[in-house]
């Protein structure tokens, strides 16, 4: 054996992630009679995200009942391997090869697989402290998440005594409870906003339960400690700053895209969301490539993902059929406060995008904004959103408007004021 | 082979003591090392190269544009062609990618031949000035403003973790006694050996060097000298994520000025990008935090630069103190009635010194009495890949198909499999935190600094722990 042998292998179908989107659309694609779906997981447990997850809340939008990640979790890998996809776990795509064909890496050796259609299910990453510029020393102690939540509920290790936790959106509560069940102390809460961003009920709870205070209007100045961390220093929007002593910290949300199978393929991005532009029907400018999940819109819930994949499943099936790789031509662009919309690529004669609606964030509270959708100056839609739009939430936009924009004009612009 | 971290230390009379595992300490040993002396190599920390030789440029300089005539300008020189031919014996990954030194003004222009000839002085001569079109093509992303540059070839990117490792491994595997967790407190020196004081009890030699590094001033001073004295200079750094690798193909210099040297914008031996380093002066030797003013100052001046480097994630930030002193030059000083040698002052172009350094204190020593004896062949070391300019583990079909642990990727940004944590977990010298392992295998170095993979490799690296624990119980 040289040592770069590879075994050459071909597939129907190759979706890259084993998280809810990957196994939804593998199950659907399967259950449909494709012979050859594979799904390939880096990690060594199938399942994605909601593996780590040991909370209840998972299903409700797609499966109409409620369960926690990891039976979630369960729930989607039976559901793909019942119909006949071909689950592979600890199996890394490491690159491309050519189009629509990957390179990956294994146990078992190096392979290099070809499909008629890729499907990118790779997820999203919380940004940890360093992409988030936070200055000072480098010490133990500072997670994201993530790493928080699978060292706590998978491999049983120890964090620290007294956390901070920087964000107030829904997955910092989250952390807040993985924290307690760690048997750590909460100092505090501290959010960059001016309230918190989660449902009122959630973030009462926290604080009447385990009384963490909620600090608002404030950014992490300096993290400090040789060894451990001894303290999160923190500035207020008047310029006062504060430190809390701690031993731990957890940098939540501010999610990106795992991007980087999508993005080395040359696929182009978007300029918001950091993942592929797609359009309504999932495609990527690359043709046979689609992309589905968090990848698409960083971050929406498990459940919400795993819709994308059943969703996705009918055009990938059109595309096995042989219909011509045409991917909707005119991009859709937010301007500020707004921060990304998803989809981002329309057909104004092709399909609406799933439950009619596109998917938005803001950076900032908006209070019952006015949503503008524009296409050279032209005003295809303008309505008053019924509520406020929060930061690190979802909020929708119907796309009853798309037929009037013109496939050969320029952008779609979205503003709110 | 002796690796201690605690217990007292061995009861006997060394021949040389090294103080400081750093890049220059672990060079020193590992050069002396092919004599038969006995040996010790004695670290304040739990690691080698864990002060200045882990938070450098990590670039291998030509010595271009040192100052002709000096100690430094000779053992740059002499280090450079030393560490080149090591680092292809040894594996330690080096790319020599050039440097442009690109003139963004008139001054920064002018002063481009004056450096192509202080070039000629130090012995190069393969400068050569381009204009602004062959500056462009070279590195077509670079900001707009560039009037011209001087490129220098040879200089390269180097792996500084690697490079110390290789060393401190070689040495060790050669006899040399390495004592970590032991900070040399007073010294005591009589008239055949010296008794130096330190929390493991009382290490006694007859030769002794000083490559504290930073603290090379106070252990010069217990030794009665006062030639120098070590003021750090912070250089804060920011490294930018894989994808912007393909922005950047050298080295990019600045042009020194009076207003000092200046950042630069490098890739790394990893296929990062890295921009940095500020110039602070401090008075704190243990004061290696980034700043919002420093990481700020630097987003400035890389957007300059590169200003698409900026719009591409940052994977990591981290600060290095280097150990600048009064002088303009290296401070190796040998005392041969007190059998001592002092190298002191060494600052950033210490890493591509290194060798040279060594075999020059070596020389100092057997000025100050010491008999080497006849010269010996040390077994030669084979380093891990860990720089992308060669295949890693995980992409060859040869290691995976003899071990399957060289297929299970548990670090995936960076790509690092079971089989090489396993392997630097078992290394002569083992990481003794999650901090040096991540120097020996890029595990946990990557653009999600542990969101995936963090719990799965502290569960190895405790493992491992755990079980060396449990065998020396047993001893």
């Amino acid at each position: 054996m040289t040592p770069t042998d590879r075994t050459h292998r071909t597939v129907d179908v190759l979706v890259v992630g084993a998280g809810p989107a990957g196994l939804a659309v593998a199950a659907r694609l399967a259950a449909a009679g494709v012979d050859r779906v594979e799904v390939l997981d880096r990690e060594q447990r199938a399942g994605g995200i909601p593996r780590h997850c040991d909370h209840t809340g998972f299903g409700l939008r797609d499966l109409r009942r409620v369960m926690t990640g990891p039976d979630y979790a369960r729930h989607h890998i039976a559901a793909a391997i019942r119909a006949g996809a071909v689950l592979r776990t600890g199996v890394t795509a490491t690159g491309w090869a050519a189009p629509r064909t990957v390179d990956v890496t294994g146990p078992t050796g190096l392979e290099r697989i070809t499909a008629t259609a890729v499907v990118l299910a790779t997820g999203a990453r919380e940004r940890p402290r360093s992409a988030r510029l936070v200055p000072g020393t480098r010490p133990a102690g500072v997670f994201t998440t993530g790493q928080l939540q699978q060292a706590v509920h998978v491999h049983h290790q120890s964090v620290g005594r007294r956390a901070v936790i920087v964000g107030a959106e829904r997955v910092s509560y989250s952390a807040v409870a993985t924290l307690r069940r760690a048997g750590a102390e909460v100092a505090a809460m501290v959010t960059d906003q001016p309230r918190h961003q989660t449902h009122p009920a959630r973030h009462l709870g926290t604080r009447l339960r385990h009384g963490v205070p909620l600090v608002t209007g404030a950014t992490v100045a300096e993290l400090t400690g040789r060894v451990r961390l001894e303290s999160v220093r923190l500035r207020h929007r008047d310029g006062r700053t504060a430190a809390i002593g701690c031993d731990t910290v957890v940098f939540t949300g501010d999610w990106i895209p795992d991007h980087e199978l999508a993005r080395s393929a040359g696929i182009a991005l978007d300029p918001g969301t950091r993942g592929p532009a797609t359009d309504a029907e999932f495609r990527t400018g690359e043709p046979g490539v689609f992309a589905v999940g968090n990848l698409l819109h960083p971050v929406e819930t498990a459940d919400i993902a795993a819709l994308d994949g059943r969703f996705a499943a009918a055009p990938v099936l059109r595309h096995l059929t042989g219909v011509p790789w045409t991917p909707g031509p005119l991009p859709v662009r937010v301007e500020a406060p707004l921060l990304w919309i998803s989809p981002n690529r329309l057909t104004p004669d092709g399909p609406r995008p799933p439950h009619g609606r596109f998917t938005l964030r803001t950076e900032r509270f908006l209070t019952r904004p006015v949503l503008t959708v524009s296409q050279d100056g032209r005003t295809l839609h303008r309505g008053r959103l019924p509520h406020t739009a929060a930061p690190n939430r979802p909020f929708h936009l119907p796309a009853d408007w798309i037929a009037g924009a013109d496939a050969h004009g320029g952008p779609v612009r979205i503003t709110a004021d | 082979m002796t690796v201690t971290t605690t217990g007292d230390l061995p009861d006997e009379v060394y021949d040389v003591a090294i103080i400081g595992a750093g890049v220059v300490g672990t060079a020193i040993a590992r050069e002396l090392a092919r004599y038969r002396l006995r040996i010790a190599l004695v670290e304040a920390s739990d690691d080698v190269g864990n002060g200045t030789s882990k938070a450098n440029t990590a670039i291998l300089h030509t010595g271009f544009d040192a100052t002709p005539g000096t100690l430094e300008a000779r053992l740059v020189r002499e280090g450079y062609q030393r560490l080149t031919a090591y680092a292809a014996e040894t594996g330690i990954p080096l790319e020599p990618l050039g440097a442009l030194l690109v003139a963004w003004d008139g001054e920064q222009l002018a002063a481009l031949p004056s450096l192509a000839e202080k070039a000629v002085r130090n012995g190069y001569h393969e400068t050569a000035v381009l204009g602004t079109e062959a500056v462009y093509a070279r590195e077509p992303h670079l900001g707009p403003g560039a009037l011209g540059a001087l490129e220098v070839p040879g200089e390269s990117v180097i792996c500084p973790w690697t490079t110390t490792l290789a060393y401190a491994t070689q040495a060790v595997r050669a006899g040399v006694a390495l004592h970590l967790n032991c900070p040399a407190g007073a010294i005591t020196t009589g008239v055949d050996h010296h008794e130096i004081a330190t929390p493991r009890g009382v290490l006694r030699t007859r030769h002794l060097v000083n490559a504290a590094g930073l603290y090379s001033d106070e252990i010069n001073r217990r030794l009665g000298h006062e030639e120098f004295t070590v003021t750090p200079r912070r250089g804060q750094l920011i490294v930018f994520d894989k994808f912007a690798r393909g922005l950047v193909d050298h080295i990019l210099l600045p042009v020194p000025t009076a207003l000092g040297k200046g950042v630069l914008v490098a890739p790394t031996v990893y296929g990062n990008v890295l921009l940095g380093p500020t110039a602070e002066d401090l008075d704190d030797k243990t004061a290696t935090g980034s700043s919002a003013g420093g990481l700020a100052s630097l987003r400035e001046k890389g957007a300059r630069i590169l200003p698409e480097l900026l719009e591409e994630e940052v994977t990591a930030v981290y600060a290095g103190l280097r150990a600048a002193t009064e002088h303009g030059d290296f401070q190796i000083r040998a005392d041969p009635g007190r059998r001592y040698v002092a190298v002191g002052g060494i600052r950033s172009t210490g890493l591509t010194a290194s060798m040279a350094i060594a075999a020059h204190v070596a020389q100092l020593l057997v000025d100050c009495g010491l008999d080497p004896g006849p010269e010996r062949e040390i077994e030669s070391v084979r380093m891990p890949t860990i720089g992308e300019a060669f295949p890693r583990p995980y992409q060859r079909a040869d290691l995976i198909a003899a071990d399957p642990a060289y297929g299970t990727v548990v670090c995936h940004c960076e790509r690092v499999t079971r089989g090489e944590i396993r392997d630097a977990l078992t290394a002569t010298v083992p990481p003794a935190s999650l901090d040096g392992l991540r120097r020996r295998t890029r595990a946990l170095a990557g653009r999600c600094q542990g969101f995936f993979c963090g719990a799965a490799v502290r569960a190895q690296f405790e493992a491992a722990t755990a079980a060396q624990d449990r065998t020396e119980a047993r001893r």
